[in-house]
């Protein structure tokens, strides 16, 4: 009888994950596969055609696309981390009404649909000489992703018991010394969250870099990605070898720290 | 006297942040509103205002009327097909055997691909020439169909891919929720002659409202703000018929170059989101029950 249930079970399983894989089955065929292949994209080739790749590194400017990713993610990273740690603490440690008016106008920036002020933001930016900026995009970054970083924050700190800021204090340390010595360290768990779940959206967007950074100097993986596609659609097989080569880092990313992204989704979900 | 000062001193610890949603996201709010009673074109020095002349014509475009439609159909079709199936998985894996992880990671995986890209990989499925379902349909001897070239099947397509991308999160926020209700309820039931679906409905749904709550509120949100996968697939078309407000905002700004009216459209977008989270939030919080 027990085996029986967990047979059903096993078969559910792997009709689940087919359907699932399919996505990426698919692309891994027409990235490998030759321009001439023409045979069905269920069909996986039994070689690698190695100049999509080649292709996709050189015509389409892949390398400078990495590169740029890599900037602006870390760079936004870095500042989503920083900032939204340091404005948690106070927020966590003092409920007065004026930190209880700035949660509220953090989680109403959280709200902001990120389109809905695209004219403001490009024409300023446009004004001030921020477009096609690593400042420029960073900063537009950060904001929208620093509200769910402060609340990730906030709640961890307020789990961790004032009896060590009070001694710090009774001791002579300040405020700065108390974040750095006592808040800081104790931090680390949470910092691996925000780290993870904030750099993939900003290696992964789109609709901001697409207006913001126009300059093909700046590209982004995103970016070159989509204009291999909109240019190049006779080769549509190098396209896959682009688009294969810009998800591999986020994808090894989590295979390997998947324990911290599924944590860190919850914990942003879930007060 | 020295703990006041120190209170004081503590809070400027947010002036960082503060500073920066100033400039990038409340200063272009506020002048987001002032460009929607204007006629500006998006580059030129002279523009006039012209009042709410804006916003009645959001009322009046059919354009408008068919992205709010397409917007709310990849919200609220989304958050339903990603919240039932998401359920079913994290019910599915919540029971014990070997390899749930495995299934878990699969359907997980597709969370950190960038919709963008997702779009182009669905693109390879749904192709006219060559396309993956073409394939299969050849296989029973059917005809060939241009998936995308049709507007309505196009958005119930994206809303499909935009799930299936997307169940991951539900899955997990429900796991975690599964894991939080304590067995003995169950045993007590157990011994009341309550189980299988009865139990499901009167103890595991009740408790989970929490966790209910926070992923249809997630999902609705990233659903009514879908923008990359239309870019990929369908630019908007054919016609305006597949556009959301998202994507129509772009294409009023950078392609009719009517910035005044994009803005407007943007914050009409914000207002309505805005509505629907929080209706969904304070119907979901009457419901809750603590255990």
């Amino acid at each position: 009888m027990k085996k029986k249930t967990s047979a059903w079970k096993y078969l559910l399983s792997a009709l689940i994950i087919l359907i699932h894989a399919i996505p990426l089955y698919i692309l891994i065929g027409v990235a490998f596969k030759s321009k001439m292949d023409m045979s069905s994209r269920w069909i996986l080739p039994g070689y690698i055609w190695w100049d999509n790749f080649k292709n996709a590194l050189f015509r389409g400017d892949m390398l400078l696309a990495l590169k740029n990713s890599f900037i602006i993610t870390a760079g936004s990273v870095l500042l989503i981390t920083l900032l939204g740690a340091l404005a948690a603490f106070p927020l966590a440690r003092h409920t007065s009404r004026l930190n209880n008016g700035v949660r509220g106008l953090i989680m109403g920036v959280m709200m902001v649909p990120p389109l809905s002020i695209l004219v403001p933001l490009y024409s300023n930016l446009a004004h001030v000489g921020g477009l096609s900026t690593y400042w420029g995009i960073i900063g537009v970054l950060t904001a929208f992703q620093l509200p769910m970083s402060i609340f990730l924050f906030t709640n961890f700190i307020k789990s961790i018991p004032t009896g060590l800021d009070e001694a710090a204090a009774i001791d002579g340390c300040g405020p700065f010394r108390t974040f750095a010595l006592i808040i800081l360290p104790q931090l680390k768990p949470v910092i691996a969250s925000v780290v993870i779940l904030t750099g993939v959206n900003c290696w992964n967007d789109y609709q901001f870099s697409l207006y913001l950074l126009q300059s093909p100097k700046f590209k982004t993986i995103t970016l070159a990605i989509s204009s291999f596609f909109s240019l190049q659609s006779s080769d549509i097989n190098a396209a896959g070898a682009a688009a294969l080569m810009g998800i591999t880092p986020v994808v090894v990313f989590f295979l390997f720290l998947q324990k911290y992204f599924i944590k860190g989704m919850v914990d942003s979900a879930i007060k | 006297m020295m703990k006041k000062r120190n209170k004081n001193i503590i809070n400027l610890f947010y002036v960082p942040a503060l500073i920066l949603f100033s400039v990038f996201v409340i200063y272009p709010f506020i002048e987001g509103i002032r460009i929607s009673f204007t006629n500006w074109n998006g580059y030129s020095q002279n523009y006039t205002y012209v009042g709410v002349k804006n916003y009645i014509q959001l009322f009046q475009d059919k354009n408008v009327r068919t992205a709010l439609i397409n917007t709310l159909i990849y919200g609220v079709g989304s958050t339903f097909l990603q919240n039932v199936i998401g359920l079913l998985y994290a019910v599915f894996l919540d029971s014990k055997f070997r390899g749930r992880m495995l299934v878990r990671t699969i359907i997980y995986l597709p969370v950190m691909i960038a919709p963008l890209v997702m779009g182009y990989i669905m693109y390879f499925l749904v192709q006219y020439d060559n396309g993956a379902i073409n394939d299969i349909l050849a296989v029973f001897g059917r005809q060939p169909v241009d998936w995308m070239n049709n507007g309505s099947r196009a958005v119930i397509i994206m809303t499909l891919i935009n799930s299936l991308q997307f169940v991951g999160i539900s899955m997990v926020i429900y796991m975690a929720g599964l894991q939080g209700i304590p067995g003995v309820y169950y045993e007590a039931a157990a011994i009341d002659g309550v189980s299988g679906f009865q139990a499901f409905r009167s103890i595991t749904l009740p408790l989970l409202t929490p966790a209910i709550t926070s992923a249809v509120v997630i999902n609705l949100i990233g659903g009514l703000k879908l923008f990359d996968i239309i870019m990929a697939l369908t630019m908007g078309g054919p016609g305006y018929s597949s556009h959301s407000l998202s994507t129509l905002i772009t294409n009023q700004y950078f392609r009719a170059q009517n910035a005044g009216y994009s803005a407007a459209m943007g914050i009409g977008t914000f207002l309505l989101i805005m509505f629907i989270s929080n209706v969904t939030m304070r119907y979901f919080d009457k419901k809750e029950v603590y255990s």
